[in-house]
């Protein structure tokens, strides 16, 4: 069996295996701001009448934070109604994007099912848990019966040897991968991550590889445990020496070298080599793939007590308050603030262009986050060039895309 | 109308994410397929049907992607493939979709389908389709109108 089928079959008390049809329970579900509110709705025109679990349901108010406007302060309002109403958990403005939250508030854990109305929910298969994403009325579903029905994956599986080269980061191997599988490349399936470049990644790294399985359109993305370090005692799942998988594919990842996305698609991904020049006007670091402490930190050395190119503008949205915290501890804030970066809310900040850091028309952007769709940070008529933490920071000081690893 | 678009169509493009965050879905209608062809929300009519290639529907969650189509009077959506998370919405909200892996359908075809067999006549090319069917749980919840009523009814998840 592979991880997914493993979880599963643990989850149903019987063995399945791919392209089997199965209602599971879950451990728990999440929804945000953009996604709650529908959700709410649906569950109540679903005549539910209560949660199936409120320690189990969290809501989190991270897309819009602070609102920027009566109609979605209207929407929080709701949330943190309903929540009052069936006492599930709300974490309110601030205190970070809701896959940053779900995994240091242990609302997931390894071998477990989570579900949640957001597409980067398979960020928690770096906990080698069994994540995905679904839509409002799913989710309702779900906080109403426990269950959802899914259809068994298949497994794609990704081994990648070697080691990372300094400078090259987990964003730069994702990107990477991106473009290889291409954003159609794992659509209905799970991808299993194995191999020494994984085995020695952080959970941080680990996250952010397993947020861009939904740059490929997979299902669930879940790293091999090999290596996983946490707080807490777990059960790991790994597969079993004769899992079956629809795709196998190997790279020696030692030489690779930092890369890039460049408009207007995930998998639009070279080295960043080939970019090195193309002027920028604005930085972004954040977002649930990149706004981690080892984020802000590898921001803070690629800026090496520099100043950021004047005419460029900065913004950092740490991914939680607890990050934030983390960072001011260090010293890590104080140097991106020095070097001329603009702190903002914990949240999701300017990456889906709600509220807050729109570019203006013709402005381009180079962003720590995980899509680059046209008209993604709230104007169509900028571009958006996607690269690791490091790089964004690099080329913020230089005011062009640079190769730091020079 | 036919309206036809290309691949992976993702949901920045259904649906700015800027317009999302709201609970009054009749202006979801007013921006549909804003940054892909502003002329679209403009001339779409109750009925009409969009077409796509592969991957329809890649990117976020957000239900307001089909809901925003359904909104703006979209009928049928039919697509070689499409993104999983848009798929099950579409079911679950109630807009119709259809995967027809090989069509080659042309922006106005004339065309005539039955949603209940999922055959489709493009009447401008003399072809006919069968769409791949869906699993039996998505038809009982598009046959109740949509998950909510499923439940409704329901109480829970049934298989089989
Ligand atoms: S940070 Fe961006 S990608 Fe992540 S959950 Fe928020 S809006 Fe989505």
């Amino acid at each position: 069996m592979t991880i997914s089928e493993k979880i599963i079959s643990n989850h149903i008390g019987k063995h399945v295996k791919a392209g089997d049809l199965v209602i599971t329970p879950v451990d728990g579900v999440m929804a945000t701001d953009t996604t709650a509110p529908l959700a709410i709705k649906a569950f109540e025109q679903m005549g539910a009448s209560a949660l199936f679990d409120p320690n189990k349901v969290a809501l989190i108010l991270d897309h819009a934070v602070p609102p920027p406007n009566e109609r979605i302060a209207n929407l929080h309002k709701l949330m943190r109604d309903f929540s009052q109403t069936h006492g599930n958990r709300l974490f309110d403005i601030g205190q970070g994007i809701c896959h940053q939250v779900m995994v240091e508030h242990q609302y997931v854990k390894p071998g477990d099912i989570f579900i949640g109305a957001d597409s980067h929910t398979p960020t928690y298969g770096a906990l080698n848990a069994f994540a995905c994403g679904v839509g409002s009325t799913d989710l309702a579903a779900t906080m109403m019966t426990g269950q959802i029905w899914l259809k068994v994956p298949k497994t794609i599986l990704i081994e990648c040897t070697g080691r990372l080269k300094e400078g090259v980061s987990a964003k730069d191997l994702i990107l990477f991968l991106v473009g290889e599988l291409t954003i159609s490349g794992a659509t209905y399936q799970a991808i299993e991550f194995v191999g020494e470049a994984f085995q020695t990644m952080t959970l941080a790294s680990r996250m952010t590889v397993a947020n861009m399985v939904a740059e490929m359109g997979a299902k669930a993305g879940i790293v091999h445990p090999d290596g996983l370090e946490l707080d807490y005692p777990f059960q790991s799942v790994v597969p079993d020496v004769d899992a079956v998988y629809e795709k196998v594919f190997r790279f020696d990842v030692s030489d690779l070298e930092p890369q890039v996305a460049v408009p207007e698609s995930p998998d639009n991904v070279r080295p960043i080599q080939e970019v090195v020049g193309t002027k920028i006007n604005y930085a972004f670091i954040g977002t649930c793939c990149n706004g981690r402490l080892e984020d802000l930190q590898a921001a803070a050395k690629a800026v090496d007590g520099k100043r950021i190119k004047s005419g460029v503008r900065f913004l950092i949205a740490p991914a939680s308050q607890q990050t934030l915290l983390d960072a001011m501890d260090d010293g890590t804030i104080q140097l991106l603030i020095n070097a001329g970066a603009s702190i903002i809310t914990p949240g999701c900040g300017p990456c889906v262009g709600t509220h807050q850091g729109v570019p203006g028309d013709d402005e381009i952007v180079i962003s720590a986050a995980n899509r680059n769709f046209r008209g993604r940070m709230g104007n169509p008529n900028a571009q958006i060039y996607l690269a690791s933490p490091a790089s964004v920071a690099a080329s913020a000081v230089a005011g062009e895309i640079v190769l730091i690893n020079e | 109308m036919v309206y036809v678009y290309g691949d992976n169509i993702d949901t920045d493009r259904i649906i700015p994410g800027k317009y999302t965050k709201t609970l009054d879905l009749e202006t979801l209608a007013d921006h549909v397929m804003e940054d892909l062809d502003p002329m679209f929300c403009k001339s779409v009519k109750q009925g009409d049907v969009v077409v796509a290639g592969y991957n329809f529907g890649c990117g976020s969650s957000r239900e307001q992607a089909p809901l925003a189509l359904k909104q703006a009077g979209v009928a049928l959506v039919i697509a070689k493939d499409f993104a999983r998370i848009f798929f099950r919405n579409a079911i679950n909200i109630g807009l119709a979709v259809l995967e027809i892996g090989d069509h080659t359908i042309e922006h106005g075809a004339d065309l005539v389908y039955n949603l209940e067999d999922g055959k489709v006549i493009d009447q401008s090319q003399g072809k006919e389709y069968n769409a791949t069917p869906l699993p039996d749980i998505m038809l009982d919840i598009l046959n109740e109108g949509g998950l909510v009523n499923y439940l409704n009814k329901h109480k829970n998840y049934q298989l089989g």
